[in-house]
């Protein structure tokens, strides 16, 4: 009688992960990296993030805003970390619109640490103008916002190639491998050498797309690895009490049995 | 609700018991008689009651930092992921803690359809459970609009859209639900207040639910009826309480595993893209625990006609008491009950892999049949099993099986087993 | 020992150590629901506000917003600052000496938190008794020092925490 309905259970949970995995495999192959985010106990690397940041801060952030982060964020733990006198200076090296002051007039002032990333548009509708009709996304929460997270934005960054023969392309329009129907507004932002990293390395796209790729997944989840710690110590507590427990039960009921 | 004889111990507790019967209450729930020999699937009640009291109370703390406006919503629960403390871990059990009542809530529902715990005379423990699922899915329904992502607006516009369905007052109504001329932010708002007051409903409902359980007392895997007093019952405290403890924290565990690992898997990516009533995503999806329906209600070409089908498929669920006619109450002595039963569990999860899919080609057409096959279930096999589905014979008591090491072969006293209690 | 005995000790031992065990988990879970409630990141953020004093001439004085808070920053006049000198303690409720309230080498600058020590009304300036500050709530005085002269007000008016980053700007908090 068991045996039969653990066959059974095991039967429906078989189709639906089988059927599951297929929906949520949805996109095409994309191209995958050995994230050092990934997994249970996974953590960001301080210098791919802190490059990432530039990388971001000299190529994306002309287009793309990232309006929930602010400047502190930068130095807080669990991100790129960078120290209190370098958030300050990056923070400074933006004019921030304040106001209105006693006139009643808006002004501009140095950044502050507190402040949230200055928006390179005004408002959407003139970021939408400036870009050929396309909304360039702001990329605070991009990561969690395509399914396939990290390997999407990687993938998307290095997935433009020559269009095949006789596909249509209108004016402004590129070529993706990876994008949904193959077409996208935003030429390929990144080359070989495009930027010269501050720590040195290598700028090459696949390295540039890497540490760019870090730093967005990190601005999405700035807490992934408190996260993972204190999800490691929750499980751990739980397997510790449930033995306990499961002990305690056994004795509990042992007087029952003990009746019979 | 029967009379303890409880006198409490101190002078301070009687005096308080005399005047609010607290005391005796807390006897009467700690002495419940229990079947001995009830299974780790009884245990989803308490883990129920666990789900219910973490949804509430992370719910209330998130509702101290999100702002419910249309402009500021989808900022304000950014803020709490980032800058609230331990904001990101409050709202991540909020939103998984959702996905696992709803888990919980499925796994409750079928032991039930398995062990026949819907019959008499607990119909109306039934019906009671079936308002608090129908009162579960609207607060989870209202609950993920909050946010206000792409899925909360298109989400919201589809269902409330389905209300126009109904012949004359259709559209007024749905006027009504919005307040306005599309989902907007005066839906957002209403959606709000009544996410908050919903689950105390629940709270309200699930005591009914309880004490409608303790007149008759729990059925147990073998479906036969105890008579109390019985040796055959242990008192909830502590053998029930501690079983139940042990299987929350196994339940506690899976939960840590999607909150701590893997929190968005159970949603959908395209609720981290603010709302944008101009733009519909590809493909509009509720969340998982709503896709049967969802699939139910697509697989009908016309509007009205899918929406009747939906809440019928909801209407034949509450009145299963008086569908299933088998004057046996448990799937272990009911063979062909059982197949039938494994059928339907496959049939559900189609349904839900198949509300996930856009409804065209091979899919729609699975959706059809599965539904068709939904339907046929509750109105034609579980009524025609009861005449002609040839039951195992019942053991006299739950120990029996126990002690005789299996089912007696043996017809036991069971026309009189049954007949008894009715 | 007795086995029987023995048994006891284990399965009291065991029921303890689940009680010990559960009680942690439940006081860990508490925790944050509790914290949560203490001020985010980004009010801690602005926990501290810098103000320009550049333009502020002497004898004048300007009022900025911090924590929530006014602030009055005064510019004194060499006459005031000897006036606030020259004040004995025991004319004072709150003895406190004019130095002990301002910067050593910038006594100039007056910088407290305007908020009458009474009940909390933001007091009026260029008003009272005794050419400072006075409260229009219940009638407290305050001197050129912002300390409290007359009036039901118990302390002087709050120093907060500053400092000079440079000349012209003051870091608050």
């Amino acid at each position: 009688m068991k045996k039969n309905n653990i066959k059974k259970i095991l039967a429906a949970i078989l189709i639906t992960t089988f059927f599951c995995g297929k929906a949520f495999s949805a996109s095409k192959d994309l191209l995958k990296i050995d994230w050092s985010f990934a997994g249970i106990t996974g953590k960001f690397e301080r210098d791919s993030l802190q490059r990432g940041y530039q990388v971001y801060k000299e190529v994306c952030s002309s287009c793309h805003s990232m309006k929930y982060l602010s400047y502190r964020n930068l130095g807080q733990k669990g991100g790129p970390e960078f120290t209190l006198e370098e958030v300050k200076a990056i923070a400074a090296s933006y004019d921030v619109e304040d106001g209105p002051n006693s006139e009643g007039e808006m002004y501009e002032r140095a950044g502050r640490p507190s402040d949230h990333f200055v928006n390179p548009y005004p408002n959407d509708n003139a970021a939408i103008a400036a870009n050929g009709g396309a909304y360039p996304p702001d990329m605070s929460v991009l990561v969690k916002a395509r399914p396939g997270g990290a390997n999407y934005i990687y993938s998307i960054l290095m997935g433009y190639e020559e269009k095949p023969v006789g596909f249509v392309l209108d004016e402004g329009v590129y070529y993706n491998k990876y994008m949904d129907g193959n077409k996208i507004k935003m030429m390929s932002p990144l080359s070989d050498n495009l930027i010269e990293y501050t720590d040195g390395t290598n700028a090459t796209q696949a390295q540039m797309a890497k540490d760019v790729t870090t730093f967005l997944t990190w601005a999405a989840e700035p807490h992934l690895e408190a996260r993972h710690r204190t999800g490691t110590k929750v499980i751990i507590y739980l397997i510790l009490l449930a033995t306990l427990v499961y002990f305690s039960m056994k004795r509990i009921w042992s007087r029952v049995d003990a009746e019979k | 609700m029967s009379e303890h004889e409880y006198t409490p111990k101190s002078k301070a507790g009687k005096w308080f018991n005399d005047r609010l019967p607290l005391l005796s209450l807390g006897a009467h729930l700690t002495d419940y008689p229990t079947p001995k020999n009830l299974n780790y699937w009884w245990t989803f009640g308490g883990i129920l009651t666990f789900c219910l009291i973490t949804q509430i109370v992370t719910g209330i703390v998130l509702a101290m930092h999100y702002v419910a406006h249309a402009d500021l919503a989808f900022e304000s629960v950014e803020k709490i992921m980032r800058d609230v403390n331990y904001g990101w871990l409050i709202r991540y059990i909020h939103s998984n803690g959702a996905s696992m009542f709803f888990l919980a809530v499925y796994i409750h529902i079928f032991r039930s359809l398995f062990f026949g715990s819907f019959k008499s005379p607990r119909e109306l423990i039934w019906i009671i459970g079936m308002l608090i699922y129908i009162l579960m899915m609207a607060a989870a329904f209202m609950g993920y609009v909050l946010p206000w992502g792409q899925m909360s607006f298109w989400g919201a516009t589809v269902i409330t859209n389905l209300f126009s369905a109904i012949p004359l007052v259709g559209e007024s109504v749905v006027t009504w639900l919005w307040g306005g001329y599309s989902v907007d932010n005066p839906t957002l708002t209403r959606f709000f207040s009544l996410h908050y007051l919903i689950p105390f409903l629940i709270l309200g409902l699930v005591v009914l639910h309880i004490w409608a359980l303790h007149i008759p007392g729990n059925n147990n895997p073998v479906g036969i009826d105890i008579k109390k007093p019985s040796k055959d019952t242990v008192p909830f405290h502590p053998y029930i309480t501690i079983k139940d403890i042990f299987a929350l924290l196994m339940f506690m565990i899976i939960f840590a595993g999607f909150v701590f690992f893997s929190p968005n898997v159970l949603g959908h990516a395209d609720n981290y893209i603010p709302a944008n009533p101009l733009i519909t995503p590809a493909h509009i999806v509720p969340e998982w625990y709503l896709l049967p329906f969802y699939a139910i209600l697509r697989s009908v070409p016309d509007k009205l006609g899918g929406v009747i089908l939906m809440f019928g498929a909801l209407f034949v669920l509450i009145i299963l008491p008086w569908l299933d006619t088998s004057k046996v109450r448990s799937a272990i002595f009911r063979p062909m009950y059982r197949q039938f039963f494994w059928i339907f569990v496959v049939d559900v999860l189609a349904l839900g892999y198949l509300g996930a899919m856009p409804a065209e080609g091979v899919y729609l057409f699975l959706a059809r049949i599965a539904t068709t096959y939904y339907f046929l279930h509750f109105i034609v096999i579980l009524p025609a099993l009861g005449f002609f589905e040839k039951t195992d014979p019942l053991p006299a008591s739950i120990s029996e099986p126990v002690l005789t090491g299996g089912f007696s072969a043996v017809p036991t006293r069971t026309d009189k087993i049954i007949n008894e209690k009715k | 020992m007795s086995k029987q005995e023995d048994k006891k000790d284990r399965r009291d031992f065991l029921f303890t150590a689940s009680y010990t065990v559960g009680a942690v988990g439940i006081g860990a879970t508490i925790w944050p629901l509790i914290h949560q409630m203490n001020p985010d990141e980004s009010v801690k953020a602005l926990a501290t506000t810098e103000v320009d004093i550049s333009q502020v001439e002497s004898g004048k004085s300007i009022t900025v917003l911090w924590r929530g808070k006014p602030i009055f920053i005064k510019r004194r006049t060499p006459d005031e600052i000897q006036e606030a000198k020259a004040v004995a303690l025991k004319d004072l409720p709150d003895p406190q000496k004019d130095e002990e309230r301002v910067k050593e080498g910038k006594d100039e600058w007056l910088v407290m938190v305007g908020v009458c020590t009474h009940l909390g009304c933001v007091p009026l300036k260029d008003k009272g008794d005794f050419n400072g500050w006075f409260c229009p709530c219940h009638g407290s005085h305050y001197d050129i020092s912002g300390r409290v002269r007359k009036g039901p007000a118990p302390k002087n008016m709050e120093i907060p925490k500053y400092e000079f980053v440079d000349s012209n700007t003051i870091k608050i908090g």
